[in-house]
């Protein structure tokens, strides 16, 4: 079978990280490239930059960032944050992404999902869904960063992107989310067995255990870590050895 | 020169990079006269079965690569590269490049547990443990898949290795002057770029 994926992802602001490894020996502070190899180095098996500028130049700028990763980092790249429609898509996997992450614009307009899959593949159209718990055994998805309420229930809204051809589900629990007291086990449970594409667990991982028990408990086929990497908390080698003794396959 | 077929595959540049990385130049094939600068062709693969069909179609290059490839010109696939050298694909109603006998079938989803795409890093048992094309990475290594969609050849004997997925399928086969690989060397890390080092030195070919 395929190994759990570890997947590092990093917040990108006007072309610079923000928030990003905490680490003396990097050169340039906020370095994409620098940020990138320095995983890629580290075993991490994809990694993702999630675009946050506000602007229509910082967004152009994120194009520059994905060609001069993607000339020296040799593994595979998703690009999420602002992306609107498929010239976006287009332009981003032009540059060198290998998959595009979308979420407000996914519930906005699902066509961009099925017209994204039909033009360059499901396997590189992954739909981000952010979940708020409502009740017993059931999540609202939220767009625009958590901020808006949307009526649509997460294992449903999963189930529908699929349909229109997203090769991977993005799946952030709000409530867990920097938390550090562990993912929501249920919600990630009942996305990934109602759908047939890979679930990618965020939100909420504070230990070790918290990994494991998402890979096998909730049945995520990837696990995406952001602060918890940066601070050093655990290294990308600390996460897998742990697992590959829980009997994980890893790379 | 390394020749890349462009037909409009989302990861050229990645593909193009990748090739620089081993200290090769690279240039873009976007018609049929530049086979002749070629001195290896790639086929890269990204996208869906008719879709790349069509655009080869379009570019007017699919008889003179299939001729170049007869011909005996090193040539490596990627992905959906590897699986238009076949006759058929489940995936779509094009012909492929028919160089290969055989079909490109679908991964089957059972209950939601065996997850398609097949997405991830996964290993690539060799047939021959020495492969020349595997020359310091050695056997049952880690590459990046990332497909929904694996070939079957009518003749096992081009299959130099597989992969288990829910089932073994053919993820490397060998044939003459013609490699094709259904993971992606350009995004498997240092595996995957002494792997496209292995091939284009060529050792493989003698």
């Amino acid at each position: 079978m395929a190994a759990i994926r570890i997947i590092p992802c990093l917040d990108v602001k006007d072309g610079k990280v923000v928030k990003g490894v905490h680490f003396e020996n990097l050169r340039e502070a906020g370095d994409p490239v620098e940020h990138a190899s320095f995983y890629s180095k580290e075993n991490a098996d994809e990694i993702v930059f999630l675009d946050i500028s506000a602007t229509i130049e910082g967004r152009k700028t994120m194009v520059d960032v994905v060609k001069n990763v993607s000339d020296v980092v040799f593994i595979p790249m998703t690009v999420g944050g602002g992306i609107r429609n498929v010239e976006n898509i287009e332009e981003l996997l032009k540059a060198g992404a290998d998959k595009i992450s979308i979420n407000t614009s996914a519930v906005k307009t699902p066509e961009l999902i099925k017209e994204g899959a039909k033009r360059f593949g499901s396997q590189c159209i992954i739909v981000a869904i952010d979940a708020k718990r409502a009740g017993k055994g059931r999540w609202e998805v939220y767009i625009e960063s958590g901020k808006t309420p949307t009526g649509l229930d997460a294992v449903e809204w999963a189930k529908k992107v699929q349909d229109l051809g997203a090769g991977e589900v993005l799946l952030t629990s709000i409530d867990m989310d920097g938390t550090q007291k562990g993912y929501d086990i249920e919600l990630t449970k009942a996305v990934a067995e109602s759908i047939s594409i890979p679930v990618i667990a965020s939100g909420g991982a504070g230990t070790l255990e918290h990994m494991s028990d998402v890979i096998i408990k909730g049945k995520a086929s990837a696990v995406l870590l952001a602060s918890l990497l940066h601070f050093r908390k655990y290294t990308i080698r600390q996460i897998k050895e742990f697992l590959k003794d829980k009997g994980i396959e890893v790379r | 020169m390394v020749g890349i077929i462009n037909y409009g595959a989302g990861n050229i540049r990645s593909v193009c990079s990748s090739i620089i990385a081993c200290g090769k130049k690279v240039f873009l094939i976007e018609g049929w006269h530049l086979f002749k600068k070629a001195k290896i062709i790639i086929l890269p693969g990204v996208g869906a079965f008719d879709d790349g069909m069509k655009v080869l179609s379009l570019k007017g290059i699919i008889k003179p690569l299939i001729e170049e490839i007869n011909n005996g010109k090193p040539f490596l696939g990627i992905c959906l590269g590897l699986q238009m050298l076949f006759s058929y694909s489940e995936e779509g109603d094009c012909k492929g490049l028919g160089i290969m006998k055989g079909k490109v079938r679908k991964f089957r989803v059972k209950n939601n547990e065996m997850k398609v795409p097949h997405m991830g890093w996964n290993r690539v048992k060799l047939l021959d443990s020495e492969d020349t094309l595997f020359f310091n990475i050695g056997d049952n290594q880690y590459f990046y898949f990332a497909h929904s969609y694996y070939v079957e050849p009518d003749d096992s004997s081009i299959v130099a290795g597989r992969t288990n997925y829910g089932i073994e399928f053919a993820s490397f086969i060998k044939k003459d002057n013609i490699v094709g690989v259904q993971f992606h060397p350009e995004k498997s890390g240092d595996n995957g770029i002494k792997f496209l080092k292995n091939f284009l030195e060529g050792k493989w070919l003698r």
